[in-house]
């Protein structure tokens, strides 16, 4: 019930564009057309479903205070914590890598649907930022992390996909010259987000 | 120093800047702006961290081979980056709090890796160097200008300071309690990009 609850907390209320502002620079990039930003959005829930987990065991096992104990119980006091940006950073390049060879080797045309994006995805901060706020919240197993990422991917597919929708509308609309494009987009993203705060509280 | 060396310094500043006119770095940027000192510290932490990484991989473009070069960038950011983390925990652990997970997220910071290819990949240490503190004070200018504005806007203060004189509250001024609140972020970058792109029009899409 806990996972449930954290999966919808992270679509809904701690959404990673709206409330914390992770991977705004894909989703202004590639949000022109709502096609693109679907796959982006695929591939983002998927990289961070997969990745989350692969952290969490790293962390809980590897880098937390007194993470050791398993190997031997001298190793207690040792505290890797400060490692944990480069090992979480290399594993998520290492994951992307593998994905992109193994969709390019297995299903050609996805690949050539998502080619651009999936090297962009090791450098989204809505990854690196999923697994360092699932080690900040302290979840208490593998199962709520991995609602964590699912939720958060969710969270940030809906969001890209509602601004691609929108900038397709609003190429018909008439906004002043210097706040198109970037501009417009900004104050758009800020008004979702403020419609998202009406979220705020739900609980299950 | 050279005007093409000035250039590289001051055109990052306004007519390339890095958050509003190339849309990069946007990320971690936004979440850390709804005080004056936090946004001051992350500035100031990126454009180190840029600076010094731009040095880097421009004393090792030359070895490095082309299909590794984002693992190879993101492990020369990331060590940096830890750096600085261990840096502010020691002499600014408030601060450190305060940005918590934001430090870290400096290692994807768009900005880094956008500069890393487009600039040090190509250029002497030292040009890239100086690429590294003009982006990171353009990045460091906008940081303070959304900053400042909410909040003053949103809690009366800046760097922690109360400006606005007790008798404006007395004569019924409040704070507008929504400038804290993180879409207004977003809002108030919209609106400094109207500003600049109104200034130069150069940079209007069509």
């Amino acid at each position: 019930m806990e996972a449930f609850n954290i999966f919808i907390k992270s679509i809904f209320v701690d959404n990673m564009i709206f409330a914390y502002f992770l991977g705004m620079c894909s989703y202004l990039a590639v949000s022109k057309t709502v096609k693109t930003s679907v796959g982006l959005g695929i591939a983002v829930t998927f990289v961070l479903v997969v990745t989350l987990p692969i952290n969490y065991l790293l962390d809980t096992y590897v880098l937390r205070p007194g993470a050791l104990d398993w190997v031997s119980p001298e190793l207690k006091s040792i505290d890797l914590s400060f490692l944990s940006f480069i090992l979480f950073i290399a594993i998520i390049a290492s994951f992307t890598q593998i994905v992109e060879m193994v969709v390019e080797k297995f299903t050609p045309a996805l690949y050539s649907q998502l080619g651009i994006f999936l090297p962009l995805i090791a450098v989204n901060c809505a990854i690196l930022g999923g697994s360092l706020f699932m080690q900040q919240r302290n979840f208490a197993n593998i199962g709520q992390a991995t609602a964590f990422g699912l939720g958060s991917g969710i969270g940030w597919l809906l969001a890209i996909v509602g601004i691609a929708a929108i900038r397709e509308h609003m190429s018909y609309s008439k906004v002043p010259k210097p706040l198109r494009g970037l501009g417009i987009s900004f104050i758009v993203t800020g008004l979702m987000g403020i419609a998202f705060m009406g979220f705020m509280g739900i609980k299950f | 120093m050279s005007s093409s060396r000035k250039q590289i310094l001051i055109n990052p500043i306004s007519k390339n800047n890095p958050v509003v006119v190339l849309m990069l770095g946007i990320c971690s940027a936004l979440a850390v702006t709804a005080q004056v000192k936090p946004a001051l510290v992350m500035g100031v932490s990126v454009t180190a961290v840029l600076a010094f990484s731009n040095v880097i991989i421009s004393l090792l473009r030359n070895t490095i081979p082309n299909r590794i070069r984002i693992i190879v960038q993101l492990v020369v950011v990331a060590a940096l980056v830890i750096i600085v983390e261990q840096i502010l925990k020691a002499y600014a652990y408030e601060v450190w709090g305060q940005l918590s997970v934001f430090i870290g997220l400096i290692i994807t910071n768009c900005i880094l890796m956008g500069r890393l290819e487009a600039f040090a990949l190509g250029n002497t240490p030292f040009d890239s160097f100086l690429d590294g503190i003009g982006n990171g004070l353009g990045y460091t200018a906008i940081l303070l200008i959304v900053a400042i504005a909410r909040e003053l806007l949103g809690s009366g203060s800046l760097m922690g300071y109360a400006v606005i004189p007790q008798s404006f509250y007395e004569g019924g001024y409040m704070n507008n309690g929504l400038m804290i609140l993180p879409p207004m972020a977003l809002i108030v970058v919209g609106c400094i990009i109207w500003v600049h792109r109104s200034i130069d029009k150069d940079l209007q899409e069509e």
